[in-house]
């Protein structure tokens, strides 16, 4: 009987190792109850880079602030911003550190031109080795 | 094939290793600076977090005269140690503010009896609301507002006793 209590008692325990005695905030956990504006969300979600877990989006995190990042976002989506507006807001805040899809600006646009840059000159070297093989035969 | 150019290959190989090598000795950097230095404090409401101080909004950061704005939590063990820098600021004059981030009135109360309380108003922010809105990343972050609610600097981490000269001065400049 006793060992069944401490059983009972076990099945009731509550975390107190938690950084916080807080609840969560309401959207942190909870998806919107619109399918579309809760996928809207969620693509943003995953595009936003956690502020104290950096290899983290705020949608893998399970960190306190990022489940805050989750709720503003819902609760912006759900008011009817666009996730574009979202996005904005808070890089006007963090700078374009806080987004996984970077803006093109005179910083960024390497990363988006190289690889174009990088197929051309393979075309060009590919097309001289074709040439010269031709040529043997 | 001319010669020279059999050594491209091993040129771009130096280079990318140089890259690599740079990347490895240095030292991460985790701190994320707020782009909102040099703007207006956005606006917000907070509740009171205790009883015996008022709350915070906005407009108490924007009355002429130079602030700081403290951003701690009874959980956040760095805001222990900061303690007794904030206390030394409040005897030199400065005016703190404080953002209490995700916490209980009871766990800010026990935390301000036990370390002092060097703040003039302390607003409660429980879901990071106005944290996000300031851009700050984590606890403890200090921000020296200017007379007209301008933020003129953001202070990373915990007050050293080497910080507390540096933030009077910027206080007195601010004005």
């Amino acid at each position: 009987m006793r060992y069944l209590l401490a059983l009972l008692a076990l099945t009731i325990a509550l975390p107190v190792t938690a950084q916080s005695g807080l609840p969560s905030a309401p959207y942190a956990h909870r998806q919107l109850d619109d399918p579309a504006k809760e996928a809207d969300a969620r693509a943003l979600m995953d595009e936003l880079r956690c502020l104290k877990c950096q290899s983290q989006s705020i949608a893998d995190s399970n960190a306190p602030m990022a489940g805050d990042m989750r709720s503003q976002v819902r609760e912006r989506i759900a008011a009817g911003d666009n996730p574009e507006q979202v996005r904005s807001w808070l890089i006007e805040r963090y700078g374009d550190w806080v987004t996984y899809n970077p803006p093109v600006n005179s910083l960024t646009w390497p990363l988006w031109f190289a690889p174009i840059m990088l197929l051309i000159v393979a075309i060009f070297l590919a097309r001289g080795r074709f040439k010269r093989r031709k040529d043997k035969s | 094939m001319n010669r020279p150019l059999l050594w491209v290959p091993l040129g771009l190989f130096a280079i990318f290793f140089a890259i690599v090598a740079a990347g490895l000795t240095r030292p991460k950097d985790n701190i994320v600076e707020s782009k909102m230095v040099g703007k207006s404090i956005p606006e917000f409401v907070l509740p009171a977090a205790i009883e015996q101080r008022p709350a915070l909004r906005s407009t108490d950061l924007a009355t002429g005269k130079p602030q700081l704005l403290n951003i701690f939590a009874s959980w956040c063990v760095p805001c222990i140690a900061e303690a007794p820098q904030l206390l030394a600021l409040e005897r030199a004059g400065a005016t703190i503010n404080g953002v209490a981030s995700r916490d209980t009135p009871a766990d800010i109360a026990n935390f301000l009896n036990r370390w002092g309380n060097p703040y003039q108003r302390i607003g409660t922010d429980e879901r990071s609301v106005v944290q996000l809105e300031l851009g700050s990343s984590g606890v403890p972050e200090t921000f020296v507002i200017d007379g007209k609610g301008v933020i003129v600097h953001q202070h990373i981490g915990d007050i050293r006793e080497e910080d507390v000269p540096k933030l009077l001065q910027m206080l007195k400049e601010a004005e």
